[in-house]
């Protein structure tokens, strides 16, 4: 059976051109990086050459990247990070009721640790107000965390005005950056960030890698203490492999965007608007247009998540849900209920996010399968009956 | 959740992928309508009662592949069964029958069980209260 893998959002497979790059470092130039003679600082040579590469990529300096162990950790170092800097100056933060579980659980952490935390609400599509943003700082606020586009219902937010919002404020803005690194255009000035994270694993780039790119001037108390690696603010030797590994990752994502937002573009408005045409009572969740190119998150009523996306994977489809049944702390999606979708709705989500490998007979085949397979389930479903 | 639908049984797969016995009973002599506090699912499960044993049963689920596999599986082992027995199933024995169910996947058994019990519970109270009626009946 042919597989469909369209959980890009997860995961992406790595480019056998990132895996031929980083081949050479684990065998043949596998020296220290901080060691002076020439096998070490061969492997700097490449690392600094992937610095650049990402920071060429998001507007920056190559100084401004700080090399970390994925988007978790980068997101873990921007917030505790500021937070351990800028403890004197107040205890407040803001961010969203949105954000990946790498932000969500860092503030909880802090609220345990006394911080103030406003989770901001957003509106029925996923979006943050930015008068919000405006009206929740305080002369204690030390950090705004404002994610740029969500990885569960493909939301852009505005974070060019909230950048500017927080530069008017004097307050850091941090924005996790992970799902669009790569696969729309980030420029750090244009967005007026004083943090981005991004993570390799998610533009076709290795597992276990990713990295902060850290406004100059900016004050940053190190995660890591150790050695003196990465200008004394990440200490441990260096992952060279996965670190060239983003590099080539993120020098082919520049090369491929434009062609990559058209193609996913498309198979993603085919396929929204295939799905709306072959189910009845299905409807899109998220932003109609500012959404990521490759994101369809739909709620299917009367049915639940897991038996969907069981069944997909019978039929060799990989895609996603925010349904409880799936999640092993058994509740429904905390970013589906922020935009206010019932329990049951969010039982019934669906999310396909698609990538550069997906054709627009992948887009069929699910269309295919799909409707057979609603249709089956909801003659199973005790809600279809209450609902007639 | 692949890493839970990779330690579903052979026999889960099956009763997912081709459930026995959905539907609803008309006239069924006991209805248990039962919601999982757990993860918000639902489960009907219809009986029909005949000299005191199941004869029918028929089910409808909202929930993951555990709850349709379960269901469908307390429908199959209640058919045929006195009240007296069918009220001693429980969520371990479907499982049991099911080759096992994954740890995390425990709790939509013992919504099919629950859903059994209140079908009973249901045929119960009807057939009390056509006693009391025929019984009230029969003195005026
Ligand atoms: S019914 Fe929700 S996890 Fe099984």
């Amino acid at each position: 059976m042919r597989r469909i893998y369209l959980d890009h959002a997860a995961t992406t497979p790595t480019h056998p051109e990132v895996v031929k790059a980083m081949l050479p470092y684990f065998a043949d130039s596998f020296g220290n990086p901080s060691s002076i003679y020439s096998y070490g600082q061969e492997a700097r040579g490449a690392m600094e050459e992937a610095r650049i590469k990402v920071a060429e990529l998001i507007g920056a300096r190559s100084e401004e990247i700080i090399f970390t162990s994925g988007g978790t950790e980068a997101d873990n170092f921007a917030l505790k990070g500021v937070v351990d800097a800028s403890e004197h100056k107040g205890n407040h933060i803001i961010t969203t009721s949105i954000e990946h579980h790498a932000v969500l659980e860092v503030c909880r952490f802090l609220e345990r640790r006394g911080f103030e935390i406003t989770y901001l609400p957003v509106n029925e599509y996923g979006l943050v107000d930015p008068d919000d943003v405006r009206k929740a700082i305080t002369d204690k606020t030390i950090l705004i965390t404002v994610m740029h586009a969500s990885n569960e219902v493909g939301t852009i937010e505005p974070v060019e005005e909230i950048g500017k919002i927080a530069r008017e404020a004097d307050v850091y803005f941090h924005t996790d950056a992970v799902q669009t690194v790569g696969h729309i255009p980030v420029n750090v000035d244009k967005l007026g960030v004083d943090l981005l994270s991004i993570s390799a694993h998610k533009l076709y780039g290795p597992k276990g890698v990713g990295a902060l790119y850290v406004r100059k001037g900016t004050k940053l108390v190190p995660l890591m203490h150790g050695g003196e690696q990465e200008k004394r603010r990440r200490a441990g030797t260096e992952n060279v492999p996965s670190i060239v590994g983003l590099g080539k990752a993120v020098e082919l994502a520049g090369q491929e965007i434009d062609k990559e937002i058209e193609q996913l573009a498309g198979l993603r408005d085919r396929l929204i608007k295939g799905l709306m045409e072959r189910i009845d009572h299905i409807r899109l969740n998220g932003h109609p247009n500012k959404r990521l190119p490759n994101n369809i998150n739909v709620s299917v009523d009367f049915v639940e998540g897991e038996s969907m996306i069981l069944n997909l994977d019978l039929e060799g489809i990989c895609a996603s849900t925010g349904s409880a049944c799936s999640s092993a702390s058994l509740e429904p999606s905390h970013v589906l209920l922020a935009l206010g979708l019932s329990p049951e709705e969010a039982h019934g989500s669906l999310r396909f996010t698609l990538g550069r490998e997906n054709t627009e007979a992948d887009v069929e085949r699910v269309l295919e399968v799909l409707p057979g397979i609603v249709a089956k389930l909801r003659t199973m479903s005790p809600l279809l009956k209450t609902q007639k | 959740m692949p890493d839970v639908w990779s330690q579903y049984s052979k026999k889960v797969m099956d009763h997912f992928q081709n459930p026995r016995n959905v539907g609803e009973i008309e006239n069924p002599d006991g209805i248990g309508h039962v919601g999982n506090p757990v993860c918000g699912d639902i489960m009907e499960l219809y009986i029909k009662v005949e000299d005191g044993i199941i004869v029918d049963a028929k089910f409808k689920t909202f929930g993951c592949g555990a709850a349709i596999a379960t269901s469908s599986m307390v429908t199959e082992i209640v058919k045929g069964k006195s009240i007296k027995e069918a009220l001693k199933i429980s969520n371990r024995a479907v499982a049991e029958a099911l080759d096992g169910l994954p740890a995390l996947k425990m709790h939509c058994s013992v919504l099919a069980e629950e859903a059994l019990k209140s079908a009973i519970e249901d045929y119960l109270n009807k057939s009390k209260k056509q006693e009391d009626s025929s019984k009230s009946e029969s003195a005026s």
